[in-house]
């Protein structure tokens, strides 16, 4: 990373804490609320970019991950909402409004997911690998519509927010700290694995498949585990955008979705680290300020999406930053 | 006599009609330069394939230091001691070349890849890839970008990272392609001295380099070894004159 793209992660970071800030003081929940979105969808769209940008797996079924984080808790608040056990043979689960518990649950389903879907698409690659994503993430698209038990096409609604020990999550402020802080440590921990051993002969399988395997590393190892921490990521996120909206439906599992957590990545550069958080402070910015003009704002995101592949690649990150990128 | 370190037993390969390699017997002894050489068509790309484990023969055997590789895919084989420089470079174009040599050091570690530590401050694997480029004389193009570098340095930042593997033997597939005369007069010497680190099967179409270098040739014609020998042997040898050697003027690229 050279210094300007680090000097313009920093403004990103100062001024997605600064924005909610100033809109706190001021009395804007409706700003905070935005920004959250923001950093949640940059959560997303983080996940995304370890296996897009570094691994080079085009994945069109990240929504899958986003959509069953987002079951997790919905699904377990429903329950503790409604006194209900989940099941009670062999043993009693009950649900759970504790963010924690509900991100744990969130997290290992997400990693699941991601293992056995990646163990069976990584064995394609280009097309079909984008192919086979998509295929995986209609099956839980259509699976959550037609599953009465949970709300079918209606979806579920979390009554009152998850709760976290020590803090009001129903206070807007809070609730952005909360994402916050995950996004930070989601950003460290993609930002450490890039600079990693793993990291490099990932991004080297990406560009020379042999060259990897000549020096004895096998490549589809390396793309499964980052498959399953990349859709981890995206899962926890996928958590936090339903205790946002304290609503989850299928259209958390739709292609849409997928597509727009890509959109993301590609808007702010794709293996960027703060790539996605450009891109979805964009995204929510032209989502608003377009939105507000126009419903087919899409039309004006989509021109702006092919001016950047076509003439500007790195995205807005490397627009600004230009392409310097360091050796450590 | 001592045991080779690499013996490919009887090779067969077909594609339909076409015999690849047919019945290819060839061995690698310690400290030796063996070179293999054929007019195109011969069947040494596909030879070289089944050597280095990314095509399966049809029949026959490839022996690594006396354990048989044959089932084994190339990452195995790679771990088993073979490194290989490739006929057209295969490197991580976007990576510096220090990042290309330090990848070679890490594969060559066979441990468990860290996800956290930085890989390009750890001061071995740093070393090792170094001293790779410093040997091939890249270690001041190192914080260098692959992409810019010149195709003579590419083919040796190729054989730098197959150092950074310390392999027990070398499979190079035409090392010397677009060096230009000082290049190939240079790795000629170097190779001269890297073969009694370990031996060097080496597939080459400069004809200069393989009879100053070559301790011993094996000429293959449509899929067939037709002699093994001494380079005067071979230079000799009437049937390798007729296949091979007359047409040694317009000779060009793969085979």
């Amino acid at each position: 990373m050279g210094r300007r793209e680090f000097l313009i992660n920093t403004v990103l970071a100062l001024g997605l804490l600064v924005v909610p800030l100033w809109a706190h003081v001021n009395d804007q929940p409706y700003i905070i609320t935005l920004t959250t979105k923001v950093a949640i969808l940059a959560l997303a769209g983080v996940g995304l970019n370890l296996a897009l940008g570094l691994g080079g797996l085009v994945s069109l079924g990240h929504a899958m991950f986003f959509g069953i984080g987002g079951y997790a808790a919905g699904i377990l608040a429903s329950h503790a909402q409604s006194y209900a056990p989940l099941m009670e043979w062999p043993f009693t689960v009950e649900g759970t409004q504790s963010m924690p518990v509900i991100w744990m649950v969130a997290l290992f389903a997400s990693a699941l997911a991601a293992l056995v879907t990646g163990a069976l698409s990584l064995r394609t690659s280009g097309v079909y690998f984008i192919m086979i994503t998509l295929a995986f993430g209609q099956m839980f698209f259509y699976f959550t519509i037609s599953w009465p038990a949970y709300g079918g096409e209606d979806g579920l609604s979390i009554y009152v927010r998850d709760h976290f020990p020590g803090l009001n999550t129903l206070v807007p402020i809070q609730f952005f700290a909360i994402t916050y802080v995950l996004l930070g440590i989601a950003l460290f921990v993609v930002a450490r694995i890039a600079r990693s051993g793993f990291g490099l002969a990932l991004n080297a399988a990406r560009q020379n498949e042999t060259r990897v395997r000549a020096v004895g590393i096998e490549p589809y190892r390396l793309r499964l585990a980052a498959f399953v921490i990349s859709g981890t990521i995206t899962g926890l996120a996928g958590a936090l955008f339903a205790d946002l909206n304290r609503f989850v439906s299928p259209t958390m599992f739709s292609w849409q979705t997928s597509g727009e957590i890509m959109v993301f990545v590609i808007l702010g550069g794709v293996a960027r680290l703060f790539g996605p958080v450009a891109g979805a402070a964009l995204f929510i910015l032209l989502e608003e300020v377009l939105g507000g003009l126009s419903d087919y704002w899409h039309i004006y995101l989509g021109v702006l999406l092919l001016v950047v592949v076509l003439f500007a690649r790195g995205g807005l990150i490397g627009l600004l930053a230009g392409e310097g990128k360091g050796d450590d | 006599m001592t045991e080779p370190l690499l013996h490919i037993d009887g090779i067969c390969k077909s594609f339909g009609a076409l015999k690849a390699s047919d019945n290819v017997t060839l061995d690698l002894y310690p400290g030796e330069i063996h070179a293999l050489i054929g007019p195109n068509g011969a069947g040494k790309s596909t030879l070289i394939a089944q050597i280095a484990g990314s095509l399966v023969p049809d029949a026959g055997r490839v022996f690594l230091e006396g354990r048989d590789v044959t089932a084994t895919d190339t990452v195995a084989r790679a771990r088993a001691g073979l490194g290989r420089t490739f006929q057209i470079s295969s490197l991580a174009m976007e990576d510096t070349v220090l990042q290309n040599a330090v990848l070679g050091a890490l594969g060559a570690r066979q441990k468990r890849l860290g996800l956290f530590a930085r890989v390009m401050q750890d001061q071995a694997l740093r070393d090792t890839a170094m001293e790779g480029l410093r040997q091939v004389g890249l270690d001041e193009f190192a914080a260098l970008r692959t992409a810019d570098l010149s195709h003579g340095q590419r083919r040796q930042l190729e054989v730098a990272v197959a150092l950074t593997l310390n392999p027990h033997v070398f499979l190079m597939d035409e090392p010397m392609a677009g060096l230009g005369g000082e290049g190939s007069a240079l790795l000629v010497t170097f190779l001269q001295q890297l073969k009694t680190r370990a031996p060097i099967l080496l597939v080459e179409h400069d004809m200069d380099a393989v009879f100053q270098l070559a301790d011993r040739i094996s000429v293959l014609v449509y899929g067939r070894i037709i002699a093994t020998g001494a380079p005067d042997e071979i230079r000799t040898n009437p049937e390798v004159r007729e296949a091979y050697l007359g047409e040694v003027d317009d000779e060009e690229g793969g085979g």
